[in-house]
């Protein structure tokens, strides 16, 4: 089980929960379990290719998965991921 | 008078209200300003401009804001410079120098972006401003803060310099310093500004706080004699800036204000932290993130949320970037200090050493109007410079030790010497 922070956009799906538990070997199979929890949530974290979007980044106990292994990066139990909407900051 | 009718997602073009909004909800897209701009048109002369004061509000039909301007009143109008000796050292022959070193109230550009975002924070009725900073922008959100009478948090990477750290602290804000890079700092915001009811200039205020630094380029155009420059060379850090001038220059041949040319627009990095330019000469869309190693602390930015749009602008517009590295940057410092008497932070020596580096390519041509942007004030950065100016000499309040010395210092035999005891 890991604990991953919803942010505001996502959250209609999450009936308004900022933080839900989800299951998974790596961040691909915990998207897919977020989606059979809440239908729908998959396609706004991923795009049609099923990648991340370009305007999402996901965070695993702070580190990009960019500078992880993306959607293979593994997960343990109690880890802590975010989805954080990329467009921010300015310096 | 309002010209503003609402926000639009940059990607898929769904439309939202005037809300203190930044992300698209169906594609996380960023959130746009959208003008009505025939009215603009309608409303904005070159006269009617003219007849304003000097800052960055003399352009208010062209900024987000349905009221009065409640901060910045003093913002922007920087100097042009024409930059006569640079041009010589770097064997060009028309250029300028865009000086946002003197910028009021805090010394960077960020006092354009702040003062719009402030602006705006009022009009929403915020009580509480904050933002994620490498420094400059922190200093400038404190500074509006306090003119504007509201609480003030900013977030920044520990080990910044003291001139910034200081310059923010000063004006009685809370400082966080993360530990961290300033990407960690800017990940942690979007967490707080989604928890905390905060009005976060460049995150959930972002589409208005980013109109501001349209505001550069029009100054550049109106101080050119209302004309765009052939070539424009400016910083890319989390890349808002250089987007927002190449619509600063769209916009103002739309409104009638500038006839018609063209601007090729260069991005410019230190080469510890080039994500951008890596993309730009790999030819993808695809930015990789890194993790910064730079003097360039102000432009340390390894997750630049805008990126894409930067690559965008600059290919549009015909223009490249370049990386400059710590030493290049320092000597850059140098070079403009010398030769203009502009006292510059690393990110304006980046916007240098690149602009030198792309002219000595033939990336830019030597007889066309070149604009550098110079975004920061080196008086806020003095420990990156400190070891490669000369000390003062030491000696007696007597004139006797002043002529020995003085026969040592035009002594061209002894210069390197002297030098070297530093």
């Amino acid at each position: 089980m890991v604990r991953v922070r919803v942010p505001t956009p996502l959250r209609k799906f999450t009936n308004g929960a900022d933080e839900v538990d989800a299951q998974g070997i790596n961040v691909r199979s915990m998207v897919e379990d977020l989606d059979r929890k809440f239908p729908g949530i998959k396609d706004r974290i991923c795009d049609e290719t099923g990648k991340i979007r370009r305007f999402v980044n996901v965070y695993v106990n702070g580190d990009d998965i960019r500078f992880l292994q993306n959607l293979e990066t593994a997960l343990k139990e109690g880890d802590n991921i975010s989805i954080v909407p990329a467009i921010a900051g300015g310096a | 008078m309002s010209f503003v009718k609402g926000l639009e997602c940059r990607e898929c073009g769904q439309g939202y209200p005037k809300e203190p909004l930044h992300v698209c909800e169906t594609c996380f897209g960023p959130l746009e300003i959208v003008y009505d701009y025939d009215g603009i048109k309608k409303a904005l002369s070159r006269e009617k401009i003219a007849s304003r004061g000097k800052n960055l509000w003399r352009y208010r039909e062209l900024l987000p804001i349905d009221g009065e301007p409640q901060a910045g009143l003093y913002s922007g109008f920087t100097p042009l410079i024409r930059a006569h000796r640079l041009g010589e050292a770097l064997g060009v022959k028309e250029l300028y120098i865009k000086d946002d070193s003197v910028n009021h109230p805090t010394f960077s550009y960020k006092d354009r972006v702040v003062s719009v975002a402030i602006s705006k924070a009022i009009e929403f009725g915020f009580d509480t401003v904050s933002c994620a900073s490498t420094g400059n922008l922190a200093n400038s959100v404190a500074a509006h803060a306090a003119k504007a009478g509201l609480n003030c948090y900013v977030f920044i990477p520990d080990g910044l310099e003291q001139g910034k750290i200081i310059g923010s602290a000063i004006y009685g804000p809370r400082t966080i310093a993360i530990k961290g890079n300033y990407d960690d700092v800017n990940r942690l915001c979007s967490e707080i500004a989604d928890k905390y009811g905060w009005a976060f200039v460049n995150v959930n205020l972002r589409p208005y706080y980013a109109e501001g630094a349209k505001t550069h380029g029009f100054e550049i155009a109106e101080q050119l004699g209302w004309k765009l420059p052939r070539h424009l060379v400016v910083a890319s850090a989390g890349g808002t800036i250089l987007p927002k001038l190449a619509k600063a220059f769209k916009e103002l041949k739309r409104v009638g204000l500038v006839e018609d040319g063209e601007c090729k627009i260069y991005a410019a990095q230190a080469t510890g932290c080039a994500p951008m330019i890596q993309a730009l000469k790999k030819g993808t869309d695809l930015i990789s993130p890194v993790k910064p190693n730079t003097i360039a602390s102000s432009i340390a930015i390894g997750n630049p949320a805008d990126g894409y749009y930067v690559l965008q602008a600059v290919r549009e517009s015909g223009g490249w970037g370049e990386s400059a590295t710590d030493e290049e940057i320092i000597d850059a410092i140098k070079l403009l200090a010398r030769t203009e008497g502009i006292f510059t932070e690393p990110a304006g020596g980046t916007e240098v050493a690149v602009a030198k580096k792309l002219i000595q390519q033939g990336r830019i041509p030597r007889d066309e109007s070149i604009v550098i942007s110079v975004t920061g004030n080196g008086y806020k950065t003095l420990e990156v410079v400190a070891r490669s100016v000369e000390k003062p000499f030491k000696i007696q309040a007597d004139l006797p030790s002043f002529d020995e010395l003085y026969l040592q210092l035009t002594q061209p035999s002894s210069e390197k010497a002297l030098a070297g005891e530093g």
